[in-house]
């Protein structure tokens, strides 16, 4: 029987801020987007204060001097590193994975045996080698172990919705069918992974209001009502496995393209052309939900399974301007790529993070000088750019992925443009100039 | 093509399994296998859990440890009583000698006399952030 962990970084981004900001412990914490503009993560002491996801910061800034609230810009550079260390524990550790967000990994858990004490060891490595807290959901889906996570979450974060001992690790796998169904009754549908917020109106419109009411729907009923993907959902969640490991859901907040190689790739050449196709693969999914980035992160690894050298790094890369334009973020990908790649390695991993996605309609309006400097030399580049992004997608979903690639790789090393952050922390972890320091 | 019986080998390959080849001149090197020293594999152990930190103070002089040194801390390692670690003392991180007695009281030495010891006092509590695996200082070049 296949069996899955997810394992989540507690309030991600908060949590990196505390590895090297101890001060931070126990203090409301949130972090901030682009330009500095709303909420995009908190800590449980923000969340007590009221402050809710999206948050613009203008409306919250007194709590800053009456509540002690910390505020920091968005530090990608040490997100992105210090998610990367998250999955390499889970590699040292031998499990297949994926990593699906910046702070999530479906775990393969199939075929062992204690499958709670594993969910144990592995929060217990993570949060010693990294410093980050998990928590970690299990069940024998992918749907069911997102869910077991969202228990483990709420059982430890607000005690009297799931039964305490789920809190930090919930193994949905050695629960009895009532209580199962005790659990997944507890659940809103809107929690339940893939069911957004448009089909939860539905959903909860039609009388199916928790995970329990969801899985009792008819399969072939729910695929002609609503989607072959609500159809996938209510046989995942009645523990049916249909989504394997890597396979790419929907809506997201981070879109993500990594790979395991064929065969080990040791030439700079190869990786470009991986990159490249990693990024044009992410845009096309970021173009789809309508979503632009601003940040690119860039990983190579080699296989902790083999005897050769070994290597890992990443690093992120940041946009001038929220884009979703493929020749763009190729660009600021092997730009990374270029930084990061070591010749002397065999290469068996890597893959990209688009990072700080906004929807495409919400874009900030900012004075972009970049964007009127191209406009005044060139009046429709913009609008041709779009256009021809458009066109790439028809032509390649017409003709396969891959009919119409980018081929020039050059890199733009113009158009330093700086985003406006200015409660960003050092970058501990990537910048030599940023470590910390210890006293002696 | 006619497939290759496993039994019967080759002849050129039964050859080169003896690494008796005769191509050229023989390496005197063929039989001693060794790899060139990693000395990156030597300072970080555990990569995913290595971080950076530099040193400020002249506490740990007596341990090899300098103003301006650079730490690489080991968070995998279990700390022990006799590593150099880095704790958390009042929001900071030190960097001592973790000192633990047979009653099990912990102490952050100093490795200076001029420097006094940190004592936990009661009720404080100080986490081990890492053990210090390696120091390094690089010169001008």
């Amino acid at each position: 029987m296949p069996t899955f962990a997810l394992v989540d970084g507690n309030n991600f981004y908060v949590s990196c801020e505390r590895v090297f900001q101890p001060h931070l412990n126990g203090r409301a914490v949130v972090v901030l987007s682009n330009n500095d503009g709303c909420v995009i993560a908190r800590s449980n002491e923000a969340k007590a204060l009221g402050i809710k996801m999206g948050h613009p910061w203008f409306q919250i800034r007194e709590f800053e001097t009456n509540k002690k609230l910390v505020a920091r810009s968005a530090n990608f550079a040490l997100y992105g590193d210090l998610s990367d260390r998250m999955t390499s524990v889970i590699a040292r550790c031998g499990f297949r994975y994926e990593a699906y967000s910046i702070d999530e990994s479906f775990v393969d858990l199939s075929g062992l045996n204690d499958l709670t004490g594993c969910g144990m060891e592995l929060r217990e490595r993570i949060l010693r080698s990294v410093g980050i807290p998990c928590c970690v959901g299990i069940g024998s889906t992918k749907t069911l172990a997102k869910l077991a996570n969202h228990v483990a979450k709420t059982a430890e974060r607000k005690p009297g919705i799931y039964s305490s001992k789920f809190a930090r690790i919930c193994n949905l796998t050695e629960l009895d069918s009532p209580a199962l169904k005790h659990v997944l009754m507890q659940t809103p549908v809107s929690e339940v992974w893939g069911i957004g917020a448009r089909l939860s109106a539905q959903l909860e419109s039609a009388g199916i209001n928790n995970a329990a009411e969801l899985s009792q729907v008819n399969p072939a009923i729910a695929r002609n009502k609503w989607s072959v993907t609500v159809e996938r959902t209510i046989r995942e969640l009645g523990g049916t496995s249909c989504i394997e490991l890597q396979d790419a859901p929907t809506q997201k907040q981070q879109i993500s393209t990594t790979r395991t190689f064929g065969a080990p790739v040791s030439d700079l050449n190869g990786l470009i052309e991986a990159i490249t196709a990693f990024a044009s693969r992410a845009c096309e999914k970021l173009r789809k939900q309508a979503s632009t980035c601003s940040q690119v992160n860039v990983f190579v690894r080699t296989s902790p399974f083999r005897q050769s050298a070994q290597y890992a790094q990443a690093i992120t890369m940041k946009l001038s301007a929220p884009s979703s334009d493929t020749l763009c973020l190729v660009q600021a990908a092997l730009a990374g790529l270029r930084t990061i790649y070591r010749p002397g390695y065999e290469y068996a991993k890597a893959g990209i993070h688009l990072l700080d996605l906004q929807s495409e309609s919400m874009g900030q309006t900012q004075f972009d000088f970049e964007a009127l400097k191209s406009a005044r030399s060139d009046p429709g580049l913009q609008d041709r750019r779009k256009q021809l992004m458009k066109t790439m997608d028809s032509i390649n979903s017409r003709f396969g992925r891959g009919a119409l690639v980018v081929g020039s790789v050059g890199v733009n090393t113009d158009g330093a443009w700086h985003m406006k952050q200015t409660r960003l922390s050092p970058n501990y972890t990537t910048n030599w100039q940023d470590m910390p320091v210890a006293r002696a | 093509m006619t497939p290759l019986q496993l039994t019967e080998v080759p002849k050129v390959l039964a050859y080169a399994l003896d690494g008796t080849v005769q191509a050229g001149f023989p390496s005197p090197a063929e039989d001693i296998a060794a790899k060139r020293i990693d000395v990156f594999e030597r300072l970080v152990q555990h990569p995913e859990a290595t971080y950076q930190m530099r040193v400020r103070g002249h506490s740990m002089r007596g341990e090899g440890i300098f103003d301006g040194d650079i730490l690489l801390i080991d968070r995998a390692i279990t700390p022990r009583s006799g590593h150099i670690v880095v704790a958390v003392v009042d929001n900071e991180f030190l960097v001592k000698k973790l000192v633990v007695s047979a009653s099990g009281q912990i102490k952050l030495q100093a490795g200076n006399a001029d420097f006094p010891d940190v004592i936990p006092r009661e009720g404080q509590t100080i986490e081990i952030w890492g053990v210090v695996l390696t120091a390094f200082k690089q010169f001008q070049v």
